[in-house]
């Protein structure tokens, strides 16, 4: 029998977010892919669907989950799991979606694997790869029969299309309950950054303490400017104030997996590694030649960044200009 | 009021790589030097701060964990927190995070709390389930992702991160509460703080103090199962130069070659 497989899929300017889109097409190879869509945008996301994997989707076209999603959306997924009982709940890792599924494991006790970069089915048994501390890779299993969730690391799957599929379009009618609607998001404020979203970027130019100080950021900038790429940048200096958290590129910020990676400055330490490996080649700059990146590096240049990076853009423009 | 921040002990992140027993699969915690988690440093100075602010309010850390997560409460008490409690048995060893959860819930519940403080996830397990799971096991709206917490009377205000900025989120109490790593300043233990820790409240919860079943929790609630620990991929190293006048030419070249230009 095919394993049914639970996708709930988040909506981002009216259309369907790329993370969850990812998942989608996970869940369309595994088995059976049903969507879950909530929000006002959400009867005209629907039909898109089967397109990217869904063989069904559940529609609930409130605008209550457009303001406060969390627990709205984990009454009406728990109502959902009342009636029916898929083997699999697979979510995309975000915000939201994260508070979403430590609230139904509890509310159902349904296992739990989060950070997932793979999955699979052997014959009955789920098997879910899991990367620990750097190296390692830990397989991880529910044992036991019933429904279980597991989030997937960002970027570990890539949005496929299945051509002509069409999805059966279920309208749910759930009474939202006032109780969950308590909290209430009383202001969001955008914080604006030039260029390519990190996420989308082809070529991340990122930059870490080893600038010495705010001021020499701009270089980095510079850079990704003239390659026409996105800056990015490590917790250190996201946490020193020099930029917005949207800018922080690891394990408590953006997964990343750009064709080209830059890391100006930076260590490499394992938090922040785990969200930039996947990129298709790095290049990295550090004055210390023992620095962990350059263990990553495809091209590592022991150097001072601040002497490389002002010459590296004169040259950049100049080939530029002869292609 | 009465606050809570829930802390863990875990193996110094900056000093050796938490690994894996190969037979018992879990994390190997002797012969590590253990810490309190540095993301729970930042959380304890968020709840110190909040706790001040408001007056008449008293702060408990709560753990669940081994014997030895004693260091870590000592060190939470040292920083500035009046209370400690620690959940320790030997059934709850191989809990994951619906056991985690049940417990630190089941020790909260008897202390009718008003705001209960959690990192946004710990630097160890790193699931970041913890926190959620117990707002749900005590019916409590949670607030998340919080780099700036606020309480106006009744409610909770916080300035939650998201993808892409920012968004002011409120909440009526009690309520659970992550914080976002790093969005406090740290507090460092002065030595009338280590002296005064020794002299604060401490009590040890067992699991039957708790009312919980061996069964829900420990290895033997656990709904997942490690099956095997193998070596990732490693990425191959490249080349490395060191720069002699020459390494923005060197990198142009490298660019040009694989088409980046
Ligand atoms: C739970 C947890 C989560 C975390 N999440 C993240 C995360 O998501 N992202 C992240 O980035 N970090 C994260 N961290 C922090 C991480 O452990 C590191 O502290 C951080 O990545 C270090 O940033 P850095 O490389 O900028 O600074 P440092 O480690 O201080 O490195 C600076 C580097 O610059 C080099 N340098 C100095 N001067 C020069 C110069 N003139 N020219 C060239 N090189 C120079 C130095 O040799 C050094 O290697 C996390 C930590 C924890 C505990
Ligand atoms: C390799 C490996 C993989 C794992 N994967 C999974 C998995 O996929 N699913 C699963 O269910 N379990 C998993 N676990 C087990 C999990 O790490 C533990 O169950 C742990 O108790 C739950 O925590 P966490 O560290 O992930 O907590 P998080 O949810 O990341 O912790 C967030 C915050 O909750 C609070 N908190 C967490 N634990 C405690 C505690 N013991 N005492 C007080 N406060 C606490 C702290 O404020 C903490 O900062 C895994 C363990 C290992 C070793």
């Amino acid at each position: 029998m095919a394993k049914t497989i639970w996708v709930l899929v988040e909506i981002e300017d009216g259309r369907p977010a790329r993370s969850s889109l990812e998942v989608l097409s996970k869940a369309a190879h595994l088995g059976r892919a049903e969507a879950i869509v909530l929000g006002s945008a959400a009867a005209t996301v629907a039909p898109s669907l089967g397109e990217f994997g869904a063989e069904k989707v559940y529609v609930h076209a409130d605008p209550t989950y457009d303001t406060y999603l969390t627990l709205p959306a984990v009454d009406t997924l728990s109502d959902l799991l009342q009636r029916q009982q898929p083997d699999l709940l697979l979510f995309p890792t975000t915000y939201d979606v994260r508070d979403i599924a430590a609230r139904l494991s509890a509310r159902h006790n349904l296992g739990l694997i989060t950070d997932a970069t793979d999955l699979r089915y052997e014959g009955e048994r789920l098997e879910v790869t899991v990367p620990w501390g750097g190296e390692n890779v830990v397989v991880a299993t529910h044992p036991y029969q019933g429904t279980g969730i597991v989030l997937a690391r960002p970027k570990a799957f890539s949005v496929e299309r299945f051509e002509g599929r069409q999805a059966e379009i279920e309208q749910l009618s759930v009474t939202l309950r006032p109780e969950s609607q308590q909290m209430k998001i009383l202001d969001r404020v955008e914080v604006q950054s030039e260029g390519p979203a990190l996420e989308d970027a082809s070529i991340i130019v990122s930059g870490g303490r080893g600038l010495g100080k705010p001021e020499n950021y701009h270089l980095v900038e510079e850079l990704a400017a003239v390659l026409g790429g996105a800056p990015g940048a490590t917790r250190a200096i996201v946490d020193a104030g020099w930029l917005p958290y949207s800018y922080q590129i690891g394990q408590t910020g953006k997964t990343v997996k750009p064709t080209l990676y830059i890391a100006c400055g930076i260590s490499g330490a394992i938090q922040h590694l785990a969200g930039m490996k996947g990129s298709k080649y790095i290049i990295a700059i550090n004055k210390d030649e023992h620095a962990p990146i350059f263990s990553v590096a495809d091209l590592g240049i022991v150097g001072d960044v601040l002497t490389v990076l002002p010459q590296l853009i004169e040259e950049v423009k100049r080939r530029k200009a002869q292609l | 009021m009465k606050i809570f921040v829930c802390v863990k002990q875990i193996p110094d992140p900056n000093t050796v790589e938490s690994k894996l027993d190969p037979a018992t699969k879990r994390l190997v915690r002797t012969g590590v030097s253990l810490v309190l988690d540095p993301g729970d440093e930042t959380t304890i100075a968020a709840a110190i701060k909040l706790r001040d602010s408001l007056g008449n309010s008293e702060l408990t850390a709560i753990s669940m964990g081994p014997a030895s997560a004693q260091e870590a409460l000592r060190r939470a008490l040292a920083m500035g927190v009046d209370r400690a409690i620690l959940i320790s048995d030997s059934a709850l060893a191989g809990s994951d995070v619906l056991g985690t959860a049940r417990t630190l819930a089941a020790a909260l519940k008897r202390e009718n709390p008003d705001l209960i403080f959690c990192s946004t996830e710990s630097t160890d397990g790193y699931t970041g389930m913890v926190p959620g799971a117990i707002a749900e096991f005590l019916g409590l709206p949670q607030l998340t992702f919080a780099r700036e917490i606020n309480v106006e009377g009744t409610k909770a205000v916080i300035k939650r991160v998201t993808q892409t900025g920012y968004e002011v989120v409120e909440s009526p109490l009690p309520a659970v509460v992550t914080i976002a790593s790093g969005s406090f300043e740290a507090i460092y233990p002065t030595m009338k703080g280590i002296m005064s820790a020794r002299k604060k409240p401490f009590s040890q919860l067992s699991l039957s103090d708790l009312g919980l079943d061996p069964s829900q929790v420990g290895e033997a609630g656990a709904r997942e199962q490690v099956l095997s620990i193998g070596k990732a991929e490693a990425r191959a190293a490249g080349q490395i130069i060191k720069d002699e006048g020459n390494a923005a030419e060197i990198i142009a070249d490298f660019l040009q070659r694989h088409q980046l230009l």
